[in-house]
């Protein structure tokens, strides 16, 4: 198969505003589950929070599950480095996010949502609350059984991981748990819980909206419908942009770059450096047959120009890593501060310049044996920075 | 200690007293005295019937959560790499000239603590932080010395 991307394309649907959410949720909650299902499978929607988990398929296996007592969690713990579109979301369009998890309730068959509210967003919480009360008296009227409450986070990026959101929730250290089980049948309160990202509930609201043909219109193969970017750094228009899925990394720094692009990072601290010289062959969206390389994203980009060094970022991310992996798991504590410490020997002479390569086995072992997905994907920036930028890491 | 004793007897009457409550009442405690002391945490233990060390494991956790004395205003700046890059380190510089204190330390008039911390979230809008709740973004050394004016007026 040839090549082929997708022109960047410019999409509106997150932000638009409209007045229909009492309707769709009217609509929606009259139809048969079975039929919503169905049709969030064939808008072949996946988790915009960066894992790509399909939407459908985790509604229909907490549907599934047995029980009488079941939750609806939107994670807004929003961590990641660089990516600022959960917030918007949730400021500019919360009754979508709303509607959406009251929807969702109805087909899982729960009578509770949360929304785990990163600490940092704390002046969010009380338009949200006075949001989810107007919300809440429509549902009163309508007499659907379905409450939402907010839960305030308190400054731990690990939280946004789905089993330590939890834990936290649960009163907890923000631990994450073995999986399996799943959320989808032992979650919240060991009970089938659907944890999605905003971004996520705001695109199944756009779906049960328009069809799901309108949103798999959009995008490539596996990569469907339009995705929120978080776009900063080095760039002349930073913000958040909506974009159909599928574009190709070139055709986004022509587009948002200062003209010096020397790097992009796709996905934030958690996701891969990409070099200017494989711009060409890298496409924004899940991994599919498409020749080259597909990166999936929770919607960060940050771009660096050639006044950066690459040697500081990384020092950088790994600083973030040691502070925020929770402890729980030995390869995660101890190999993110041997990273660390790795790299500042290496660039201070006292180690010789092969040491980065047991470094890049150690981080290599860290994908193999941590517990939970920061640990395993410390190695995704760590290898592609000291691959590509290895002379900037020792000099 | 009467009163913080009160106060967190109110705390776990609005929120309840089990385990999830603890967040929450962790939480109300800070707001009000911007850290949690030792007392505090085994009054709550006490309050939850939890072992103290359950309650102070908690409680470290998480950054917002502070168990050393901090000031009324808690000076939260952005480390992470796109405050960084946009000049971070001169806002740094500013407040610390400012205030005369240094990462981690207190104003003696225990009116501003100064902490450096993760990714806030406002990386558009690099390099930005927090004074306790309230957010601020596109920050130059000029505009850090205004916001730092206005919060030297404020009565504590």
């Amino acid at each position: 198969m040839i090549e082929q991307h997708l022109l960047l394309k410019r999409v509106d649907f997150i932000f638009v505003q409209d007045t229909d959410w009492e309707k769709i949720l009217q609509k929606s909650i009259h139809k048969p589950k079975q039929e919503l299902i169905n049709e969030l499978i064939s808008s072949e929607l996946k988790g915009r929070g960066g894992a790509g988990f399909p939407t459908g398929l985790k509604w229909k296996l907490t549907s599934e599950a047995a029980g009488d007592e079941k939750y609806v969690i939107c994670n807004a713990d929003e961590g990641e480095p660089g990516t600022f579109k959960d917030r918007e979301i949730l400021t500019r369009v919360p009754y979508k996010v709303l509607t959406a998890m009251a929807v969702c309730g109805y087909i899982v068959g729960a009578k509770n949502g949360i929304i785990y509210l990163r600490g940092e967003y704390k002046f969010l919480e009380k338009p949200l609350k006075d949001a989810i009360n107007e919300f809440s008296y429509f549902c009163n009227k309508i007499n659907l059984d379905f409450t939402i409450r907010i839960f305030m986070g308190s400054g731990a990026y690990i939280c946004g991981e789905e089993t330590a959101l939890f834990e936290s929730l649960e009163g907890k250290r923000g631990e994450p748990r073995n999986k399996p089980p799943y959320p989808s049948i032992s979650g919240f309160r060991k009970k089938p819980t659907v944890i999605n990202n905003v971004e996520t509930l705001a695109h199944t609201y756009t779906i049960f909206k328009y069809g799901a043909k309108k949103f798999y219109d959009l995008g490539v193969q596996y990569s469907r419908g339009s995705k929120l970017f978080s776009i900063s750094g080095d760039t002349p228009k930073p913000g958040i942009y909506e974009l159909e899925l599928g574009m190709s990394l070139q055709d986004f720094v022509d587009e948002f770059g200062d003209g010096d692009t020397k790097a992009v990072q796709v996905g934030g601290a958690s996701g891969f450096l990409v070099p200017r010289k494989k711009f060409h062959e890298t496409a924004i969206g899940y991994q599919g047959k498409l020749v080259g390389i597909s990166l999936p994203t929770g919607g960060s980009m940050m771009l660096f120009n050639s006044c950066r060094s690459m040697y500081n970022l990384l020092d950088n991310y790994l600083e973030f890593f040691r502070e925020e992996s929770c402890g729980q798991c030995t390869p995660c504590r101890i190999g993110c501060q041997q990273l660390l410490a790795g790299i500042k020997a290496v660039k201070k002479g006292e180690r010789p310049a092969p040491y980065l390569d047991k470094l890049l086995k150690l981080s290599e072992t860290m994908q193999y044996t941590a517990k939970c997905g920061l640990g395993q994907s410390v190695a995704n920036s760590f290898a592609s920075i000291v691959e590509n930028f290895r002379e900037e890491m020792i000099y | 200690m009467d009163s913080l004793h009160k106060r967190i007897v109110a705390l776990a009457d609005l929120h309840g007293r089990n385990r999830e409550s603890l967040l929450p009442i962790l939480q109300g405690v800070v707001e009000y005295d911007n850290y949690l002391s030792q007392k505090s945490m085994v009054e709550i233990s006490k309050e939850l019937d939890l072992p103290a060390s359950e309650v102070y494991g908690t409680a470290t956790f998480y950054s917002f959560l502070e168990h050393r004395k901090m000031g009324k205003f808690i000076i939260r700046i952005c480390k992470t790499i796109s405050c960084s890059m946009k000049g971070k380190n001169q806002i740094l510089l500013a407040i610390k000239e400012m205030l005369k204190i240094e990462i981690g330390q207190t104003t003696q008039d225990g009116r501003f603590s100064l902490v450096e911390t993760n990714c806030l979230g406002w990386c558009h809008k690099a390099p930005a932080m927090v004074i306790n709740h309230e957010v601020f973004t596109d920050l130059t050394p000029e505009k850090v010395r205004e916001i730092l004016g206005e919060y030297m007026k404020k009565e504590i």
